[in-house]
């Protein structure tokens, strides 16, 4: 299964470690990863593989919204059909 | 794999996030035809056990659909059979004599007076039982509402729903969850003129059954013309005939996320802006196609439909009148209403038609005046008015949905109004409803507030003029010539 991982917050130092530690920690790989600022803004989107990992989306989402918080950026996980869905005919 | 772009996952997030972009609710339908039996005790058995061994984890699967996808799943809700045609089975309704029913719906026969059909206690007793077991069941379940305490009647009635009508101003105070709808007009075979001048009186009744709570039991009712079979939201949700065993259909809304398309577009043609209505409602019905099927395979049960209905809540940006108004209309109700809604609706129903091969329910747009910020604040102003609003209806999705009008208003007067409201969907094919509260002890603009989803609104004037005569005349308005389609 895959899901799109989702931060967005000010930029500081430390962001992706956290975001990417978070992750590995469940041992989920990160297949791409995209970076983007505007005005201070930062904003990364992750695609991600849980193909060896047990976890649960419940459970990675409470981890990653745990480590957001830490360094002040919102971290959301969703499953990719959602994008699928909705953007792909 | 197959990679997004950044545009398209933030749009996604902020339509959850900011738009209030959800899934008002994954609804499962149940046949309850095979729990019918003679025996209340018996029939009630069956119908705790068929509706228990099927939704016993609709709630819980739901959450878990919730959590993987971080779609917001608003309610969890069930429809049933419309609960009329099995109570007909019941000792206590079949006590009734045929004769006094057959003599009910003749209206050349004039032994009794409309108002007082000759139905004992006993079988308005079971019906109140039987609603407060489907109540119980609800509660057990975990589902916020049940829709199908219902009588399909429009062109006569059996003893069953004669009953089911009689018990309705007590069954909507005394439960908590039940809804109910009642079909008095169809294009096909006209109106029941009997069951429009009953239902004006039953819904006084039902208002002032529950006066200490702003009459919010009629706000658990609604009056169709050509309901439909598969409808997930309520009040008016029940499970067809036609339908299967069982289903899962899911009502998605979204009028946030209309309204901040239409709010970047300001200059565009009228071509452009159904462009991107269409395709912002495409993207939506997608997402309740998604839930729809993950919820139907998780609960191993076949999926029905997708209903894409734009239905507001009190949150300021989720209003659908938001949407009239950054279309360019200055006050909803205003004239060019009509228009917008037409533009509105139509092109609501065609992005859906595209994302799914099985729309089906109301899809389009909901007017609930007091579930809307924009309505109600229109309606204060006294640009929106209910004969705007009846017009609004004839290419809205539904119809009079939550109108609030004086207590004082006279039964007669309610059901000229229904009548008005059937007349439109009977003559122009479509379904419409009437959802109106009188509110017992309130007068013109004063505030009802009756809290969550439903919102707060204030009361409409209702024209003063009597139309008594018309609605004492008895039986049916014969069907419109389109009718004769074969």
């Amino acid at each position: 299964m895959k899901a799109i991982v989702s931060v967005v917050g000010l930029d500081k130092p430390g962001i992706v470690a956290s975001v990417s530690t978070t992750l590995a920690n469940y041992n989920i790989n990160i297949i791409d990863i995209t970076q983007s600022y505007a005005h201070d803004f930062f904003t990364m989107i992750l695609i991600v593989d849980f193909e060896n990992s047990n976890v649960s989306l419940k459970n990675i989402s409470e981890k990653l919204k745990e480590a957001g918080e830490k360094i002040g950026v919102f971290v959301t996980i969703q499953h990719e059909d959602v994008f699928r869905a909705m953007h792909r005919i | 794999m197959e990679s997004f772009t950044s545009t398209e996952i933030l749009e996604t997030k902020k339509m959850i996030d900011e738009q209030g972009l959800d899934v008002r609710t994954i609804t499962m339908g149940i046949n309850l035809l095979d729990c019918a039996n003679p025996s209340l005790d018996k029939m009630k058995e069956n119908i705790n056990s068929k509706i228990f061994s099927l939704a016993e984890n609709l709630s819980e699967i739901a959450t878990t659909i919730e959590e993987d996808y971080g779609i917001p799943i608003i309610n969890r809700r069930i429809t049933v059979t419309p609960i009329s045609l099995i109570l007909g089975s019941l000792n206590t309704i079949q006590e009734i004599p045929l004769e006094d029913i057959q003599a009910f719906n003749d209206p050349f026969f004039q032994k009794y007076n409309i108002k007082d059909p000759k139905i004992n206690q006993r079988a308005i007793d079971s019906c109140i039982e039987i609603a407060q077991c489907l109540d119980n069941i609800s509660e057990k379940v975990k589902v916020d509402f049940l829709g199908g305490f219902s009588a399909l009647v429009h062109k006569g009635f059996t003893r069953a729903d004669l009953c089911l009508i009689q018990s309705l101003p007590e069954v909507l105070s005394k439960t908590e969850r039940v809804c109910s709808s009642i079909n008095l007009a169809t294009t096909r075979s006209g109106m029941n003129m009997n069951a429009v001048k009953m239902m004006g009186k039953i819904i006084h009744q039902i208002a002032m059954n529950t006066r200490d709570r702003n009459s919010i039991g009629c706000a658990k009712i609604v009056v169709f013309c050509n309901a439909v079979e598969d409808n997930p939201f309520m009040a008016g949700g029940f499970h067809g005939i036609g339908e299967s065993e069982c289903c899962i259909n899911v009502g998605v809304s979204g009028p946030g996320v209309i309204r901040n398309v239409v709010k970047n577009q300001k200059k565009v043609d009228f071509e452009t802006l159904a462009e991107i209505i269409k395709k912002t409602a495409f993207k939506i019905t997608r997402m309740g196609q998604l839930v729809a099927q993950q919820a139907a395979k998780r609960l191993h049960i076949p999926f029905g439909i997708v209903d894409i209905s734009l239905a507001p809540t009190n949150r300021p940006f989720d209003s659908v009148a938001g949407i009239l108004e950054e279309m360019g209309i200055e006050i909803t109700g205003g004239p060019g209403t009509t228009a917008a809604l037409a533009l509105l609706t139509d092109a609501v129903k065609k992005g859906g038609l595209m994302a799914s091969s099985y729309v089906g329910g109301l899809s389009g747009a909901f007017i609930p005046v007091s579930e809307d910020k924009f309505m109600t604040e229109a309606a204060r102003k006294n640009i929106l008015t209910i004969e705007k609003l009846e017009a609004m209806t004839s290419v809205c999705s539904v119809g009079l949905d939550m109108v609030c009008i004086p207590g004082s208003t006279p039964p007669s007067t309610i059901s000229g109004i229904i009548a008005d409201e059937a007349a439109i969907g009977m003559i122009n094919n479509k379904t419409t409803g009437t959802r109106i509260i009188p509110v017992i002890g309130k007068k013109v603009n004063e505030t009802v507030e009756f809290g969550g989803l439903l919102g707060k609104s204030i009361i409409m004037p209702v024209k003063e003029s009597s139309c008594e005569m018309f609605i004492n005349r008895q039986g049916r308005i014969p069907a419109p010539v389109h009718s004769q389609r074969n």
